[in-house]
């Protein structure tokens, strides 16, 4: 874990040292819990190693837990922080619902807490705000980078969709339908679920190709995060053809694998899920508690789009560090 | 002499893959195309076969424990700690053939504790195992620290990736385990034990056999099948995904040798049979994906060809098809 965690501070350093000036003072010696979801995916272990090292660049005492995925885990976190008298709690909730009871212990203690990442359905009052991602616009963006990508050439895209019914899976989807809507030129001719895991991202890939004619009439693949889209570039590869050229691959989250398989020349475009979650909460943290202003109840994260035109490499060796 | 001939012709089995071919071939004509592409074999039956590798290997491992009365609800995590094994020693630097073999020894010795707990501890089979189901999961995510542990290794990529006499290593590598465990089971006294100790190990005792020991063995196997699936898993996409790989495999695997006609409650078993039956899964999976359907409908088109092959096989099937040849088959001698 130590390797891991130098790794993390040397490879943010570049990333954070606008961001430290503005809040340092002001949160420098607090006590803030963070109580964690788990490490069920690359992107929740980025998540946690940024927390940690945006909260170590404000010298902020970060109390983490580990929930394991379990609700329970995480009111017990969360109220051991309560009982230890914390400054402030961040929550990355595993599910939405059942948040009332101890927030509103939280609440009755003074300690405002920041909803990371996920919402939360309880009263507004109950939280000071929450930080996070609009998937909708990251599939929009996706779908804009394609519409002027592609022009006025017809294009046959495939997607790969994530976990069906899961929310990223609508959302990115939906996001991506509304930015090609009125481009008759762009079709989305077959659309799966990959899961948004390699293995089965590069299965149905493997099918689309054999289904759309060797692969020789499909223009882009559009994967809903960036693991499938990895498992996508190795299919298109075992068929003879080339990523990045013969078919366009756009996905969302920007792990560090996507921007070695651009520096390949093999992926095209990312939008970034950023993992710093915690940057945002500590400014409005440290505002809030400077003099009072509230933040915006619900504050949303930039989805940056990122092409090999962006420094691939440059963006692999920040991220690597980070636990994705 | 005549009822079994007639029998083995109408094996439910082999009438439900082809069944299932079949239906994907009306549904995408080209679907028995195959063509000679870069040195190796290319087209949707060999997708067929090369993504139903890895449960084909669970099922080999798998069919041995069920003929025990058993139940190995273990290999999908047992895959995911040996991916995991394999990917960190060769991105670590170790040479492939000492990473392969340590991930090897990893799953062997993840069934030799399950066959501890159920064959010395005399744990339910189902409750033994379900602790590494869950615990293997979590030290499959200490070993690669949380991410999915990329490598470029040729020679390991090549066990998920490469071919041989064009045929996909992963497909290669089930056909040469089946062999070698149907001659272990059906040209030695092995596959009668195992099948003694299913339907009553009280008695398989007191004849003689030595159960324990042979309850051990067929969970070391079953391991040692789990791992050489999670090496081809983790090879295919050059990375070890602690999460997901090998996630529900277990039920797939479980699954391929109840259709491959073993009962769970122990005895009659056929290590063919199971393969088959995971090809029939992985023709399904690969159908469903060719043809278009919107994903929310996968699990339902599936569960329901399930339950029409679960059918075609029932005691009650073959009363009825059975009935018809009886008669006949009395007149004859013997």
């Amino acid at each position: 874990m130590n390797i891991i965690k130098t790794l993390a501070v040397a490879a943010g350093l570049a990333t954070a040292l606008t961001s430290v000036a503005i809040a340092q003072d002001s949160l420098n010696g607090l006590v803030v819990g963070f109580s964690q979801i788990g490490s069920e995916s690359g992107w929740r272990a980025a998540e946690t190693s940024v927390t940690k090292q945006q909260a170590e660049e404000r010298g902020i005492d970060l109390k983490f837990a580990d929930a394991q995925q379990k609700q329970e885990n995480q009111i017990k976190a969360i109220r051991g922080f309560i009982a230890q008298g914390v400054d402030a709690i961040l929550v990355a909730p595993v599910v939405a619902t059942g948040w009332e009871d101890v927030l509103t212990e939280a609440k009755e203690a003074e300690i405002p807490v920041i909803l990371l990442d996920r919402g939360v359905d309880a009263p507004e009052d109950l939280y000071l705000t929450s930080v996070a991602s609009d998937q909708v616009k990251e599939g929009r963006v996706a779908g804009e980078w394609l519409v002027a990508e592609v022009g006025d050439a017809d294009c046959k895209i495939v997607e790969l969709q994530g976990t069906v019914g899961s929310t990223p899976a609508i959302n990115r989807k939906q996001g991506f339908e509304e930015a090609i809507a009125g481009h008759a030129n762009l079709v989305i001719a077959r659309s799966q679920t990959g899961d948004f895991t390699r293995a089965k991202g590069k299965e149905v890939m493997e099918g689309f190709i054999k289904a759309e004619n060797g692969g020789a009439d499909i223009c882009a693949v559009y994967a809903h995060n960036d693991d499938m889209a990895v498992g996508a570039i190795q299919a298109i590869k075992d068929a003879g053809l080339k990523p990045g050229t013969d078919i366009k691959v756009v996905s969302i989250d920007a792990v560090p694998d996507i921007f070695a398989a651009m520096v390949a020349g093999e992926a095209n475009a990312t939008v970034e899920l950023t993992p710093n979650m915690a940057g945002p909460a500590f400014d409005a943290l440290a505002a809030y508690l400077k003099d009072g202003t509230a933040p915006e109840k619900f504050i949303i994260t930039e989805s940056k789009l990122y092409t090999p035109a962006d420094n691939p490499q440059g963006e692999y060796d920040t991220r690597k560090g980070l636990g994705y | 002499m005549k009822r079994l001939h007639l029998e083995r012709l109408a094996n439910p089995q082999l009438l439900a893959l082809a069944g299932v071919l079949l239906i994907n071939w009306l549904l995408f004509p080209n679907f028995f195309r195959i063509t000679w592409q870069d040195g190796r074999l290319f087209g949707s039956l060999i997708d067929v076969l090369n993504r139903g590798a890895p449960v084909a290997i669970l099922a080999i491992g798998m069919t041995g424990v069920i003929a025990t009365k058993g139940v190995d609800l273990s290999v999908g995590a047992i895959m995911a700690v040996c991916g995991a094994v394999a990917a960190t020693m060769v991105v670590a630097g170790y040479p492939t053939p000492v990473a392969v073999i340590a991930a090897l020894a990893v799953g062997i010795a993840c069934g030799l504790w399950n066959g501890f707990l159920v064959a010395i501890l005399d744990i339910q089979p189902i409750v033994a195992t379900l602790v590494l189901m869950v615990a293997g999961r979590g030290i499959a995510q200490l070993i690669t620290e949380g991410s999915i542990v990329t490598f470029n290794d040729p020679a390991l990529i090549f066990i998920g990736t490469g071919s041989f006499l064009g045929f996909p290593m992963a497909a290669v590598i089930a056909l040469a385990l089946l062999i070698l465990v149907t001659l272990l089971v059906r040209k030695t006294a092995i596959g009668l034990f195992i099948q003694a100790i299913g339907v009553n190990r009280a008695a398989a005792s007191l004849a003689g056999i030595r159960s324990r020991m042979l309850l051990v063995l067929v969970y070391a196997l079953s391991g040692f099948c789990a791992a050489i699936a999670g090496i081809v898993v983790a090879a295919d996409i050059r990375g070890a995904d602690a999460n997901n790989s090998g996630l529900w495999l277990e039920l797939d695997a479980i699954l391929a040798v109840v259709i491959g006609g073993t009962s769970l409650l122990g005895g009659r078993f056929s290590v063919p049979m199971a393969v088959v039956g995971a090809i029939i899964i992985q023709a399904m999976n690969t159908g469903i994906l060719m043809s278009g359907f919107p994903p929310e409908f996968n699990l339902i088109v599936k569960a329901g060809m399930i339950i029409l092959i679960l059918l075609i096989q029932s005691p009650f099937a073959t009363r009825l098809f059975v009935r018809q040849r009886l008669v006949p088959a009395k007149a004859g001698p013997k």
